[in-house]
């Protein structure tokens, strides 16, 4: 279809794109500010992430879209949809095939590879911002150094819980310098940030970009004598019986019968076939 | 003796209005300076110059620094005078909705400036809380309540608990007392009294309440239009006062 150029943007958006992710990647867990372009579709629908698709995407990829876990979701599928007509690469389901993934709010659970990338979609960049409101103030915080603010939310969690209840977006330290908020994945996922594949984020209405290049190292934030514990459900897969993977919450009737199945449909469809 | 802070000719003015003009003085260690004047008169101006909340025009600010020995505040980069302002110093707000964060509770905001200097332990940080709470008499049981949920005076107790904490050598209060009731008032002062006298701290208290500075400081500073009209103990200024303007505001006490 020769009505867009590749992948929707033009090359100079694209250019401009590259350019903040190589900064993002030079400097490992700074938000550097990049000039946002409409994308047809809402704001929080992913139009940060679609742009940094874009921006790396080549005629040779092979690309998979991830919603929460899932590929047959209504963001996955959408997303696909669109690289798959403006951009004609090929996609997948699998990640262990796919050269390009972006996802929305999970981390595979295969191990990624140093030929893959990953792209976040991310809805708000700031670790600081319900801290912080103004944005003078926390990117003085960031080239300070000045951190003890992430602190005192993790004290407000434990003084009114008994322990860090922050569940998602669970704010990391990247390479003992910049603290990042890793996008709004579950905590269980915080270790799969220290990775072999190149992870960027991308953040559309807030027009940021960050990265965490492969191999670096990433602190999940945490008190001493409350260690960072990347919780999940205690229980197996009730498809796969996977005791190891982050699992959904599925209410299956009105009376209160539910199981808990794989979040990551890839992982758990490809362990029933090699089951079966 | 070293003094510890070493304040030379600052002057700041806000385009052609005079904010605070030429104000030198010396704070000893352990010692308690009060500033007054009436509104508009450049204390709070020179407060926060001081503070380094307001970059002054001309002049220098010297602190005896516990690392390096005296050092020009002003000259200091941003990092060392944000560890100096959460460490050494401490600045006590008129407003404790200025000095406080409202939306976190007692413990987490005594806690900010231990987590900020480094403190990674969870008992020990709700340890100091809880002792510091103690101190200026807020209830243990209070601990994990929001400032919002306190009154007017047990927010500025909190206020003082939160400097405090990290044992500074240099407290700048800015009306520690305005906007409180005399019952509350008295007490605050006998507290703020307690705690100065045992930890030895060195003050700079800017107020308008004469009552304030006769009970707290040891040497006063009358300020007018921005200049330092008179100086000297506080006994001597306030009982025999030599300047017109200190006359007029010794008189206009009122007698009750």
């Amino acid at each position: 279809m020769s009505d867009y150029n590749f992948a929707y943007l033009d090359e100079q958006t694209k250019r401009m794109i590259r350019r903040a992710i190589l900064k993002g990647v030079a400097v490992p867990g700074y938000q550097v500010p990049f000039a946002s372009r409409e994308m047809p579709m809402p704001y929080g629908w992913g139009t940060g992430g679609v742009q940094v698709t874009a921006a790396c995407l080549t005629p040779e990829d092979r690309l998979k879209v991830i919603d929460q876990g899932a590929d047959d979701t209504t963001n996955a599928v959408s997303i696909r949809k669109f690289f798959e007509k403006t951009a004609e690469v090929a996609v997948t389901e699998r990640t262990g095939e796919a050269t390009i993934i972006q996802t929305r709010h999970r981390i595979p659970e295969e191990a990624l590879t140093e030929d893959q990338i990953l792209v976040y979609q991310v809805p708000i960049p700031e670790p600081l911002r319900f801290l912080e409101p103004s944005e003078v103030e926390t990117r003085k915080m960031h080239a300070l150094e000045d951190y003890g603010l992430m602190h005192v939310k993790l004290y407000e969690d434990i003084s009114r819980h008994g322990e860090i209840a922050t569940a998602y977006a669970y704010p990391v330290k990247v390479e003992g310098r910049y603290v990042m908020d890793p996008s709004p994945i579950p905590k269980f996922d915080n270790p799969k940030l220290e990775s072999a594949a190149l992870q960027l984020f991308g953040a559309g209405r807030e027009q940021r970009i960050y990265a965490v290049p492969p191999f670096t190292q990433v602190v999940s934030l945490d008190f001493d004598d409350h260690p960072f514990d990347p919780s999940k459900a205690p229980h197996p897969c009730a498809l796969c019986g996977a005791e190891d993977s982050y699992l959904d919450e599925v209410i299956t009737d009105d009376a209160g019968s539910r199981m808990f199945v794989c979040s990551d449909t890839d992982f758990c469809a490809s362990r029933r076939e090699a089951a079966a | 003796m070293t003094p510890l802070l070493d304040v030379q000719s600052l002057t700041k003015s806000y385009g052609g209005r005079i904010g605070c003009s030429d104000v030198s003085f010396r704070l000893y260690p352990g010692e308690v300076l009060g500033i007054v004047g009436e509104s508009g008169s450049g204390k709070s101006t020179l407060l926060n110059c001081l503070a380094g909340h307001l970059p002054p025009d001309a002049g220098r600010v010297i602190f005896d620094t516990r690392a390096e020995g005296p050092r020009d505040v002003l000259q200091m980069s941003e990092p060392e005078r944000r560890m100096l302002g959460r460490t050494d110093w401490a600045f006590v707000h008129q407003n404790p909705r200025d000095g406080l964060r409202m939306r976190i509770s007692a413990g987490g905001n005594v806690g900010e400036r231990l987590m900020a200097v480094g403190a990674r332990h969870y008992g020990e940080i709700r340890e100091a809380a809880t002792d510091w709470l103690g101190r200026v008499e807020i209830s243990e049981t209070r601990i994990d309540d929001r400032p919002s949920a306190f009154s007017g005076g047990m927010q500025q107790r909190l206020q003082i608990a939160r400097n405090l904490v990290t044992g500074p050598r240099l407290v700048f209060m800015d009306e520690p007392t305005g906007g409180l009731d005399v019952s509350v008032q008295a007490r605050l002062l006998d507290l703020i009294r307690g705690l100065v006298r045992r930890m030895g701290l060195s003050a700079i208290v800017v107020t308008h309440d004469l009552a304030v500075v006769r009970l707290l400081a040891d040497r006063l500073m009358v300020m007018k239009d921005g200049h330092v009209i008179e100086t000297g103990l506080t006994d001597q200024v306030l009982d025999d006062p030599q300047a017109p303007y200190t006359q007029l505001l010794v008189s206009s006490v009122l007698q009750v």
